[in-house]
């Protein structure tokens, strides 16, 4: 089951906090790897905290990723949120558009439920 | 190179108060922090927000080998030579990062991109590069953050998200302050927050206005239009904006009633597709609006010295960032010679990354190729980037253990103060020692 | 042979300030200086340069340029299209590279200038909260000696003092600002007028007696208390005047009024050819010349120096301290406008312009601004500048020297513009022709002696031994556009166009002494309203390159 979505990567706190605290701790790898999902699109697509999805891109680029739901309304419907980092950054196209900036966010995305499939 | 406020360290056990240090973890570059010392590590930051407390506080010493060459311990001196070595060996060098140093250093690392006809580029170009593309289409009406705090009774933020990115942007500049032609603070501003989600800056807005996502542009449009009171036909603005025509009406009133309005507005617009098209209608919006009231705009600049680093690149070569010299005079063309093309094209042979993690943030080509080719890295911290770099050399942090200035996002230039030194050297102190090698290198005299 | 002495062999030195004018002199230097000729005749220098048939005067002096600081840095970032198509610096075994362009890049600046002969600049305009800015590209700007004049007619305190009638505090604010800031002089700029900008769409003072909003002080206050102040600390530069309405027809009066506000005190009008308009009401067919009662006023009141602001025809950037005038050029020329307003401190407006010699305006802006230095009487009070970029690159220089000496090519001239241009100025009936004693006075010793710079713009022992060695040319433009030596501090930094040494330069600054427990009224307003931390403010010495300070030194503080 597939069904797309627009990801917005963007700053959060604890993010911010982890790139003093340092990259390869636990707070900023674990703000990297969690992919905000709608309440509402984790009721939809029977998601439950800590299941897993591949993300997709139109380009190819691939990420499998755990997903927690996004606090109340923060998140509209259609929308993922992942804070920057690793994943986020291999989902943007090595394409710029000639400005030196390669889509950052906004990216349509494939979502694919993996679920039970990866531990 | 100034020394301002450069700090002997404590003796041992010995606790040191540094009185207004400042804090170069975001671009608003708060000087007002004190900061407690204690055995060479910060155990209070009075004031600091919650990123500026991480930053002081785990900035300890880090107790990796000042230079790491192919991943094993090395002296400096072979450091610094195979970095001269590297630069002046490629045939398409290019020297990034920057936004994390002070310009002292950052002017040091223009001259070496000179002597080496290199590309410099700067961390700009993925944040706010866009918004400076722009600026050079219609140009800007700004004004320093002291002006927001004594002015600003109308406060938008688009794209832009402050509670998390920038956490004492509200309370130190934008909405609380008690200001000269503002007495009442909060109250006499009313704040407006534009984006595509509810963030957490949204509970601190009068009107939170939710967009469609890639609407920016289209929205900022219907704007500009309602500014000159040209008719829009209502179904097709809500249908493009996600709000309705009424809504946009409303705030465009608001917008001509405040005295002196200021719209701060992030990467919400200059990544998002569109890039400096978004950013271009916003500033043309804002001076669309000066033919009813003063009003102003200003990017929330991310990193504590990304202005400077645009501000030191422009005074030296006369273009704010992705600037080529291989021809031996600078050329600027975003696209081209902007760090993400350059190594995702796969043209850049060797580099040198200052304080800035490629590893982490760029594209998977652009990585694949910089992991590719030699390449020197310079950070406090050990990253991704350090991590895969031919040389690496741990640095004092700038700000806790190294002298310099930098450059607030509105511009102002304000001097570090130093809590403890460091044994390791400065990116100044690196950099000054790779110019000397470049230059003897090359036979330059100057 | 003794070391480091150099002597300038037989060249024609122009050195008006010791009364030289055309003589073949020997020249001696050492340390940096000049020194008087040894009197041991047998005496060998180290070093002899043969200028017999050339001409030698003191190294020249823009005393008023946009050269460095926040907004001509913002201009670069801002105007990357007229650099691709400009003449390229490139770097050399000695020099960096660098762009041109009507805002050139740091060392392109002081190669420039240099290779044009001229060794000291002082930036026009800076906010002191960017002074910290102006000082770090100084130090990025070679072959200059080089200070700045600080921004303070729209200064929250200085108004505020006023208002209060507090004229001891105005008197310590304005020492401890320039203190502070390491600046040179008090620059007042559309005094008043630019915090009426803040207030108001479109908002300006309309002439030297409209109220500014919140202060009730008026722009005639401003100029008379500053320049009162000014002349009790002693400055060497008292006041450096941007007067209200520049650019506005009609505008000579508002000058006039400027110039009678001084009261008889020691003022500097700068770029005084955009203050120079007869007309009114923006009606462009009333637009022309009134230099000659503005020109009578500065004959006989010997208080008043200017500078001219001469206009060039081409392209160039319009950047001022002025926010109203960027907001009016902008939407005349309908391009890129930047604007930024500095807390409680000052304003800026950047927007490209072209001079056009087949408009009637800007035709005249340039017949204006040669009547200025062919109608005043003393060429000691009146001075070369372009108001560089604003009228035209400083790089014109050359060809305003050879319009001001051949007035068969300034006619030739004339004859392409706007024909008007004859009707409503008196260029065409001006017959006169600078001297080159003359034009040494307009460029070196003249700005040196309205700065108070005892050592430079001239040639007598004690000198900074800044000198320029020309080749001399009929055609005057060549003459002065490729010196054949430029000399810095004693030493050969240009030979010929080529960049030979590319040294910095020093800092110049002032320290005027004050009453320091004022210093607790000023940190009281400044903890209230500044965005940054009182001592993040003042910027410290370390941040001057070798920093030379002129005047009284600071005995208060």
């Amino acid at each position: 089951m597939t069904e797309m979505f627009i990801l917005i990567p963007g700053r959060t706190s604890d993010q911010g906090c982890g790139i003093s605290e340092g990259k390869f701790q636990e707070k900023y790898q674990k703000q990297i790897t969690s992919l905000q999902v709608a309440p509402g699109d984790m009721e939809r697509l029977a998601l439950a905290e800590g299941d897993w999805v591949r993300l997709t891109t139109e380009f190819g680029q691939q990420v499998e990723v755990a997903v927690t739901a996004a606090k109340k309304d923060e998140l509209p419907e259609g929308l993922l949120f992942i804070a920057y980092g690793d994943i986020s950054s291999r989902l943007m196209g090595g394409d710029t558009h000639g400005s030196g900036m390669p889509t950052s966010k906004g990216i349509d995305v494939e979502l694919e439920v993996l679920r039970s499939e990866t531990a | 190179m100034a020394s301002v406020g450069s700090v002997e360290p404590g003796a041992r056990s010995e606790l040191t108060v540094v009185e207004d240090a400042v804090c170069t973890f975001c671009g608003c570059v708060c000087d007002d922090i004190d900061l407690t010392v204690e055995n060479n590590h910060i155990t209070q930051a009075q004031r600091a927000c919650v990123l500026g407390k991480a930053w002081f506080l785990n900035h300890a010493i880090d107790d990796r080998p000042s230079c790491l060459i192919d991943g094993q311990p090395a002296g400096l001196e072979d450091g610094y030579q195979r970095a001269a070595e590297i630069l002046t060996g490629g045939k398409y060098p290019i020297v990034y990062g920057l936004s994390d140093s002070p310009c002292e250093a950052q002017r040091v690392a223009v001259s070496i991109v000179d002597w080496i006809d290199g590309t410099i580029d700067t961390t700009t170009s993925v944040c706010h590069g866009p918004s400076g593309m722009a600026f050079q289409g219609v140009g800007e009406v700004t004004c320093t953050l002291g002006e927001v705090a004594n002015r600003g009774d109308f406060i938008m933020f688009w794209g832009s998200n402050p509670a998390e990115s920038h956490p004492r942007h509200f309370t130190k500049y934008s909405l609380m302050p008690k200001g000269m032609f503002v007495p009442n603070g909060r109250k006499d501003r009313t704040c407006v927050i534009v984006d595509v989600r509810k963030t957490k800056s949204a509970k601190a807005a009068d009107i939170f206005l939710q967009i469609k996502p890639r609407k920016d542009f289209e929205a900022l449009w219907t704007l500009r239009a309602l500014a000159k009171g040209i008719e829009l036909d209502a179904r097709q603005v809500e249908s493009e904006t996600g709000i309705e025509l009424s809504v946009w009406q409303d705030l465009m009133d608001r917008m001509k009633a405040a005295k002196f309005g200021v719209i701060f507005f992030g990467m919400g617009l200059t990544m998002t597709r569109g890039k400096h098209a978004n950013s271009e209608a916003l500033l043309a919006l804002t001076r669309d609006l000066n033919a009813y009231t003063r009003f102003t705009a200003k990017p929330n600049r991310g990193h504590g010295n990304v202005t400077g680093a645009d501000n030191v690149v422009a005074w030296r070569t006369g273009y704010p960032f992705g600037v080529n010299h291989n021809r031996g005079y600078p050329r600027f063309n975003p696209g081209e010679y902007t760090t993400s093309d350059t190594l995702a094209r796969g043209e850049a042979d060797c580099g040198m990354m200052i304080a800035c993690d490629p590893m982490a943030n760029f594209s998977q080509p652009a990585r694949e190729h910089l992991a590719s080719i030699p390449y020197i890295a310079l950070d406090s911290k050990e990253t991704p980037t350090t991590r895969a770099a031919t040389v690496a050399f741990t640095v004092a942090t700038y700000g806790i253990n190294a002298p310099g200035t930098v450059y607030r996002m509105d511009d102002v230039p304000i001097p570090l103060r130093p809590a403890f030194k460091s044994p390791h050297p400065s990116d100044f102190e690196v950099l000054s020692n790779i110019e000397t090698r470049v230059k003897a290198i090359r036979g330059v005299r100057s | 042979m003794t070391k480091d002495l150099i002597k300038i062999s037989q060249g024609t030195l122009y050195d008006p300030a010791n009364g030289v004018d055309g003589e073949v002199r020997d020249l001696w230097i050492q340390g940096g200086r000049i020194i008087a000729a040894p009197s041991d005749p047998a005496t060998k220098p180290a070093r002899t340069i043969e200028a017999e048939g050339l001409v030698v005067m003191p190294g020249g002096i823009d005393m008023h340029c946009h050269i460095a600081g926040p907004k001509v840095n913002v201009a670069r970032k801002m105007r990357p299209e007229e650099k691709r198509k400009a003449e390229v610096i490139s770097r050399t075994d000695v020099t960096h590279s660098g762009t041109l362009g009507s805002v050139p890049s740091t060392f392109a600046t002081g190669y420039k200038y240099a290779g044009m002969g001229y060794t000291t600049a002082f930036d026009a305009a800076i906010p002191p909260l960017g002074a910290r800015h102006a000082h770090e590209e100084f130090d990025d700007t070679p072959c200059l000696d080089k200070g700045f004049y600080v921004l303070m007619g729209n200064n929250h305190y200085v108004m505020q003092s006023i208002q209060q009638n507090e004229p001891k505090k105005l008197k310590a604010f304005i020492a401890w600002l320039l203190t502070a800031a390491k600046g040179f002089a008090p620059k007042l700029v559309n005094p008043g007028g630019v915090e009426v900008w803040k207030h108001r769409q479109a908002g300006n003072v309309s002439g030297l007696d409209t109220e500014v909003d919140h202060f009730g002080v008026t722009p005639r206050q401003i100029v008379s208390q500053v320049a009162q102040s000014a002349q009790e600390l002693g400055l060497p530069h008292p006041v450096h005047i941007h007067c209200n309405n520049l650019g506005m027809p009609g505008n000579w009066e508002t000058t006039l009024e400027t110039m009678r506000a001084l009261e008889g005190r020691r003022g500097h009008l700068t770029h005084i050819q955009f203050h120079s308009y007869g007309g009114g009401e923006g009606d462009e067919n009333t637009f022309n010349s009134k230099v000659v009662p503005l020109a009578d006023y500065v004959n006989s009141h010997p208080n008043v120096t200017i500078d001219v602001g001469q206009v060039l025809f081409g392209e160039t950037t319009s950047m001022t301290g002025d926010g109203p005038l960027g907001y009016f050029l902008s939407n005349i020329y309908g391009g890129k406008w930047f604007s930024s307003d500095t807390e409680m401190e000052a304003g800026c407006g950047i927007t490209p312009i072209k001079y056009k010699n087949k408009s009637l305006v800007h035709a005249l802006q340039w017949a204006i601004g040669l009547e200025w230095y062919l109608l005043v009487d003393d060429p000691w009070r009146v001075v070369m500048s372009t108001d560089h970029p604003n009228g035209g690159s400083f790089l014109a220089y050359p060809q305003i020297i050879r319009f001001l000496m051949d007035r068969t090519y300034r006619q030739d001239v004339l004859k392409t513009c706007h024909p008007l241009v004859g009707r409503r100025s008196t260029l065409a009936d001006l017959h006169r022709e600078y001297t080159l004693n003359e034009i040494a006075i307009i460029t070196r010793a003249g700005p040196a002696r309205i700065l108070g710079l005892t050592n430079k713009g001239h040639l007598g022992p004690g000198a900074d031994a800044d000198i320029t060695i020309y080749t001399p040319h009929e055609n005057k433009e060549i003459m002065f556009e490729l010196p054949r030596l430029v000399i810095k501090s004693g030493e050969v930094i240009v030979e010929q166009g080529e960049v030979r040494d590319s040294r910095i330069g020093k800092t110049l600054h002032v320290a005027p002494a004050y009453d320091v427990d004022a210093e607790a009224d000023i940190q009281e307003w400044f903890e209230k309203y500044y965005s940054i931390r009182w001592r993040n403010y003042p910027v410290d010495p370390s941040y001057m390159h070798q920093p030379e300070l002129i005047g009284s030194p600071n005995h208060g503080n």
